[in-house]
């Protein structure tokens, strides 16, 4: 398939030079040992623009982390095509970075190391290093942990480790795949401020998978309800949150409204994994 | 984990120890077990604190222990490069793994004669039985720690664009070390019991050797002693490594 370019599903009409990341026509099959392919995702049409938050939410196994994957170029598209900042993805691009879903922390450095693995890599000079790092250790909570081990800390705990890993290098484009999923709801709220807070300061596009339907309303943009797999993309929803918004925006009367137009989509693709007839 | 101070659990083991020896030195001086048949501890001791005191048997003891060390060498450096290439080619793997898992049960030593017939009565006949023991267990650990390496790491360092060799050393090679160790410490005591077995058949020298001879010419204390040297090396060698074992395993386990 080729790229569509004027068959955006989206809807919305903008200008090609904000689109940050573009996904055009793209599914993903994963090949099966009995020769059969497991279509796990799309035909998916997105633009994503520069600056925004983006939150998809779906069913589980509706293929969001591939998605994600294909964004991060650690897989092709079976088909379609993908670019990021007007070059198609081909392997990892530069300014791409990403939180896994599982536990991504090394286990054998402290969280410190964990955290300056990638600007050592990157050959960041040392006295920059400990700023940056000092900054996101602070950032995520973990300034009494900096030199215990992956293993000394809680779920919720090494996640902050790999998302403080990631931020570090300052990438212009934020994968998240449910970066909370291992924390309370306080914490997560919380941390969601800090989020937006980050995202305010470094003006980084952010895409966000989350399973937490108030999370992806109280956070973004726009939100991105994708179908029982194979997953496509069946709404998105526009928030129209300033920019300067946080969690107290749940007490908003327009985010009952959001919640409840995400929950409408999403039951009948959860009701559809369950084998239930809605 | 106590640093330093043994655990609750490392006092009462110790205590076991202890309460076997002194029932064993009991019976012994009872006469319940005949000294034609076995010495008091306290007897292997001094028969063997007397044995390092001549020197009378340094040679046996450098040259087991030296053949010990590279056996182990060996085996750890040869499995783990098999085993790489083995976890590289999965066909192969599929042929191998049956006859991997079922190679314990094979007595690698009646293999003797033809060792003897390669490598004539020699040290390297004998590192050459130690190696085939205890090759395997390294091959198997490094087939585990490969498997175990999380595929979300393999990912992470795709993510920072390293190449397959820096990810081999920064990601695969740590994150692989526990199975790897297990593998270092099972190789050792591995390559310790062929090269001691080994001495018994095919040496004219060696700690095992020395046991056999002592044993054929009736002089228990000399016997004893040896063996009660044995016991001494083999314990604190594996006391060792099974401490950093463990701490790596605390460390990574996930
Ligand atoms: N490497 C793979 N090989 C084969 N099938 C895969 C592979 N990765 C994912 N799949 C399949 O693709 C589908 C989508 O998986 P994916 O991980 O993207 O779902 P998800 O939406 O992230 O789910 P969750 O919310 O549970 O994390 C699933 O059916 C999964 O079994
Ligand atoms: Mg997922």
């Amino acid at each position: 398939m080729t790229a569509a370019s004027d068959g955006a599903a989206s809807g919305v009409e903008i200008a090609p030079r904000d689109v940050h990341a573009q996904l055009r026509g793209v599914t993903r099959v994963f090949p099966l040992a009995s020769g059969a392919g497991l279509h796990a995702l799309g035909p998916i049409d997105l633009d994503l623009y520069h600056g925004e938050f983006f939150a998809v939410v779906g069913p589980s196994g509706c293929g969001k982390s591939t998605l994600l994957d294909v964004l991060a170029g650690l897989s092709p598209p079976t088909d379609g095509t993908a670019t990021f900042e007007d070059k198609p993805i081909d392997g990892v691009p530069d300014g791409v970075g990403v939180v896994f879903q599982e536990d991504a922390s090394f286990p054998w450095l402290t969280v410190r190391d964990n955290v300056a693995f990638g600007l050592r890599r990157a050959g960041v000079d040392e006295a920059e290093i400990k700023k940056r790092v000092d900054y996101a250790i602070g950032f995520m909570g973990l300034r009494d942990f900096e030199r215990a081990y992956p293993a000394q800390l809680s779920g919720g705990m090494r996640q902050r480790v790999c998302i403080a890993r990631t931020l570090v290098l300052q990438p212009r484009l934020i994968l998240l795949d449910e970066p909370f999923g291992a924390l309370d709801q306080q914490t997560r709220l919380l941390m969601g401020d800090e989020l937006l807070r980050l995202w305010r300061e470094t003006g980084a596009t952010v895409l966000l998978i989350t399973h937490a339907l108030d999370e992806a309303a109280m956070l973004s943009d726009r939100v991105g309800v994708m179908s029982a797999r194979p997953g496509r993309f069946i709404d998105i929803v526009e928030t129209h949150w300033p920019r300067d918004r946080d969690s107290r925006i749940v007490s908003d009367p327009g985010f009952g409204a959001v919640t409840a137009r995400l929950w409408e989509k999403l039951r009948v693709e959860s009701l559809k994994l369950m084998g239930t007839r809605p | 984990m106590k640093r330093g101070g043994l655990t609750r659990e490392g006092w009462i083991r110790l205590a076991v120890v202890v309460a076997f020896v002194l029932a064993f030195e009991l019976l012994c001086r009872l006469g319940v077990l005949p000294r034609t048949v076995v010495l008091p501890p306290s007897e292997m001791a001094t028969s063997l604190w007397h044995l390092l005191e001549t020197g009378e048997f340094t040679a046996d003891i450098v040259s087991t222990l030296q053949d010990v060390a590279i056996a182990s060498a060996l085996s750890i450096a040869l499995g783990f490069a098999l085993g790489i290439a083995i976890h590289a080619l999965p066909r192969l793997r599929a042929t191998l793994e049956p006859l991997l898992a079922s190679y314990y049960a094979i007595p690698t030593f009646m293999f003797y004669p033809v060792f003897i017939v390669v490598f004539g009565v020699s040290d390297r006949a004998i590192i050459a039985i130690a190696v085939l023991l205890s090759i395997v267990a390294m091959i198997a650990s490094t087939l585990t720690g490969l498997d175990r390496i999380p595929r979300v790491l393999r990912k992470t360092a795709a993510i920072y664009r390293m190449g397959l060799a820096r990810r081999a050393l920064l990601i695969d090679l740590p994150a692989a070390a526990p199975h790897l160790f297990t593998g270092i410490k099972l190789a050792f005591a591995y390559a310790f019991i062929g090269v001691i077995a080994s001495e018994f058949i095919l040496s004219g020298q060696g700690i095992g050797y020395q046991i056999a001879y002592a044993y054929n010419n009736f002089e228990n204390r000399k016997m004893y002693g040896l063996m009660l040297l044995v016991i001494i090396v083999a314990t604190v060698a594996n006391a060792v490594l099974d401490t950093i074992d463990r701490r790596l395993q605390s460390r990574l386990r996930r």
